[in-house]
C-alpha cells in the first residue's frame, strides 16, 4: 500500500492542527478582555453552571490583559527576572564544565573511560525526584537551600550536555588534531582552536536544549525554594492562577512562551541536531 | 589510576614502551579536561548519595543502624504502592503509544518533499512551549464544563469529568505525547536516514513490495534506534509531573498520583529516611533498566 503523495500531505496538515489549534487559542485568548473570557470559560474557572465556549477570534480584542500584566503586576516581573537569574548562569556554567569534559571523553583514551561514561549516562537518566534527597542534603550543608544557587549549582553539573557534546566532538577528524600536534600545538590550543569551532553547532544545541529544559523548571524551585516564594521562577506563576486573575493568565502564558519560541525559531536547526545526537550511537 | 594501561588506541608504529608512555600522558590530559565536571559531580551527586545510602539504613532521630527497616516501611506504605502502580501503568501505556505514533509520523515525513520544514517546525513546536503556558489550556479543554465536553455533548455523548475521575490519566498521556512526539520523530528520522537507499533499490529489483521492504529492511534496521529512543522517552516521561502538578497540585486524582508526587510530599514532611530508602531502590532499578537496554543493544548488533 503506497499512500498517494497528496493524501499524505493532507494527513500531515491535519495532524499539525493538533499543535496549531491550542497555540492559536492561547494567543487569541490573551487578547480577550476579562469579561469576554469570563463569558467563555467562566464555567471552567469558577463553579458556574453551563459549558465553556470559544470563538475563533476574540469578539472584542483588547490589549488590556497585557497592560494589566505589564503595568500592574510587579510580581510577574520579579518571577520573570528570577527565571532569568536561574537559567542563564546554568547555561554559561554548563558550557564551562560540560564542553571540556566532553572533549576529554571524545578525544582521549584512558583507563576507566567506559565505566565513567556509563556512570554519567546513568546520572543523566535519573529523574530529579530520585536525586532530590541527595541534592537537598548537600545544599543544606552548604547553606544554599532557599537561594538561587540551589537551582543553579546542581544543574551546572548535569551530565546530559556532556552526553550530547561527545557525539559532536567525535566528528572532529583525527587528522586535524595530528596535524596540529606536529605543528607543536598544545592540548588546550587544539581544544580551543579546533574542537570548539568544529563543535560549535553542538554547543548551540546544548544551549537550546538546556534553555527549553530550565525555562520550564518546576520541580526544583518547588522543593529547594519552598520557603522563599519571592524567588520562584515564572512557571510557578501559573500555579497561582484562579478565576479572579484568569484575565491575565493567557497574556502571562504568551509572554512566558516568547523567549522560548524565539530561541526555538532561531535555533531549530541546532535543536534538531542536538536531538539527533542524543539518539546516535557511538 | 593512570598506570597499567592495557588497551591501546591505534597509534603510528612506535615502540611499545613509548606507546604506553604516550598513553599515560594522554590519560593525564584527559583527566585534566574532566576534572571540573568530576569535582562537581562528586560534590553534588556522589558524596551526598553515599550519605543517602547510609541514612537509608538508619533511624531518623538517633541515627542508629536499623538494617532494612526503612525499606520495609516504604514497601508496606500504601501511598508508595499506589504511586509505583500508577507510574508503571503510565510508563507501560504512554511509551508504546508514543513510540508507535512518532514512528508513523516519521514514516509520513520521510521522503516527504513539500513543506517538510513547516511540518518539522510544527511537530517540534510543543517542545518549545513552556508547560505552564499550555496547562491553562488543558484545563479549559478537559474540565467537566470544558470545551472537549462541549464537543461530546454536540455529538450526543455524555459529558466526561476528566479532572476528578480516573480519566485524569488520559490528560497526562495526552500531554506527554503532545510534548514528546516531535523529539521522537526526529530520532526516528535520523534512524531512517541512516538506512542506505541501495538496500531498497536492490529489494525493488527483486520484486519486493512496499510492505516487504518495510518488514524486512526498515524495521530491522531501526531496531538499534528503538533502544535509544525508548530510553530517552523513558527519561522524558518523568517530566510529565510538571503538567500533573500544575493541573492538579500536590494531591491529584488517585489515578495520576505518581512517584514524583510521593517524593514531593515526603519531602514536604521531611521524611528523609523513607525518601532515602526509596531513592536507593529507584537508583538500583534505573541501573538495572539501563544495563538491560545496553545488553539488548549489544545483542542486536
Amino acid at each position: 500500500m503506497k499512500l498517494n503523495k497528496g493524501i499524505k500531505t493532507c494527513i500531515l496538515f491535519i495532524l499539525t492542527l493538533v499543535i496549531w489549534i491550542p497555540l492559536w487559542m492561547l494567543v487569541s485568548g490573551s487578547f480577550m478582555g476579562a469579561d469576554e473570557l469570563y463569558e467563555c470559560i467562566g464555567p471552567v474557572l469558577s463553579q458556574r453552571d453551563g459549558l465553556a465556549a470559544w470563538t475563533v477570534f476574540p469578539e472584542y480584542p483588547t490589549l488590556r490583559p497585557y497592560v494589566e500584566l505589564l503595568l500592574d503586576s510587579p510580581e510577574f516581573f520579579v518571577m520573570f527576572w528570577n527565571s532569568c537569574i536561574q537559567v542563564i548562569p546554568v547555561l554559561l556554567g554548563q558550557l564551562c564544565i560540560a564542553v571540556p569534559a566532553a572533549w576529554g571523553f571524545a578525544r582521549f583514551e584512558f583507563k576507566g573511560k567506559k565505566l565513567l561514561f556509563g556512570i554519567y549516562i546513568i546520572l543523566m537518566v535519573l529523574p530529579f525526584q530520585v536525586t532530590m534527597v541527595s541534592s537537598y542534603l548537600v545544599l543544606y550543608r552548604l547553606e544554599l537551600v532557599n537561594t538561587h544557587f540551589a537551582l543553579i549549582l546542581p544543574n551546572i553539573f548535569s551530565t546530559f550536555p556532556i552526553f550530547i557534546m561527545v557525539k559532536f566532538f567525535k566528528e572532529v577528524p583525527k587528522s586535524f588534531i595530528e596535524a596540529a600536534k606536529l605543528d607543536g600545538a598544545g592540548e588546550f590550543y587544539i581544544f580551543t582552536r579546533i574542537g570548539i569551532p568544529i563543535g560549535s553547532s553542538g554547543i548551540l544545541s546544548i544551549v537550546v536544549l538546556g534553555f527549553l529544559e530550565y525555562w520550564n523548571a518546576i520541580e526544583q524551585p518547588l522543593t529547594f525554594l519552598a520557603r522563599r516564594k519571592e524567588l520562584w521562577p515564572l512557571p510557578l506563576y501559573m500555579s497561582g492562577i484562579t478565576a479572579d486573575n484568569a484575565g491575565v493568565a493567557f497574556a502571562a502564558s504568551v509572554i512566558m512562551m516568547i523567549p522560548a519560541l524565539l530561541l526555538f525559531l532561531y535555533g531549530q536547526k541546532y535543536l534538531e541536531q542536538g536531538i539527533a545526537a542524543s539518539g546516535l550511537k557511538e | 589510576m593512570f598506570g597499567n594501561i592495557k588497551k591501546k588506541s591505534p597509534s603510528f608504529g612506535k615502540s611499545k614502551k613509548k606507546n604506553s608512555l604516550n598513553q599515560k600522558k594522554e590519560a593525564g590530559k584527559a583527566w585534566l579536561f574532566l576534572l571540573p565536571s568530576l569535582c562537581g559531580v562528586t560534590i553534588f551527586v556522589f558524596l551526598p548519595f553515599i550519605d543517602v545510602i547510609r541514612r537509608s539504613f538508619c533511624e531518623a532521630m538517633s541515627s542508629q543502624f536499623v538494617g532494612l527497616d526503612n525499606y520495609k516501611l516504604v514497601m508496606n506504605n500504601t501511598a508508595f504502592r499506589l504511586a509505583v502502580r500508577n507510574t508503571l501503568r503510565f510508563l507501560a501505556t504512554c511509551i508504546p503509544i508514543l513510540l508507535i505514533l512518532s514512528l508513523v509520523l516519521s514514516l509520513l515525513l520521510y521522503k516527504q518533499k513539500k513543506h517538510t520544514g513547516f511540518f518539522k517546525t510544527s511537530f517540534l513546536l510543543p517542545m518549545a512551549i513552556p508547560v505552564a503556558s499550555v496547562v491553562l489550556l488543558w484545563r479549559v479543554l478537559f474540565h467537566k464544563n470544558g470545551l472537549l465536553n462541549v464537543l461530546f455533548v454536540h455529538m450526543g455523548k455524555a459529558e466526561i469529568d476528566f479532572m476528578n475521575t480516573d480519566k485524569a490519566f488520559i490528560i497526562l498521556i495526552f500531554s506527554y505525547i503532545w510534548k514528546n512526539n516531535g523529539y521522537d520523530m526526529i530520532l526516528w528520522l535520523t534512524g531512517l536516514n541512516g538506512i542506505p537507499g541501495v538496500l531498497y533499490e536492490a529489494a525493488s529489483v527483486d520484486g519486493a513490495g512496499y510492505w516487504d521492504k518495510f518488514r524486512y529492511i526498515t524495521l530491522p534496521r531501526l531496531l538499534p534506534s528503538l533502544y535509544v529512543i525508548s530510553i530517552l522517552s523513558f527519561v522524558n516521561s518523568f517530566k510529565v509531573f510538571r503538567e500533573a502538578y500544575l493541573i492538579s497540585g500536590d494531591y491529584p486524582q488517585e489515578s495520576i498520583y505518581m512517584l514524583q508526587h510521593l517524593f514531593n510530599n515526603w519531602f514536604v514532611s521531611l521524611d528523609i529516611q523513607k525518601m532515602s530508602a526509596a531513592a536507593v531502590m529507584c537508583v538500583l532499578l534505573f541501573i538495572i533498566i539501563i544495563l538491560l537496554f545496553m545488553k539488548l543493544d549489544k545483542d542486536g548488533e
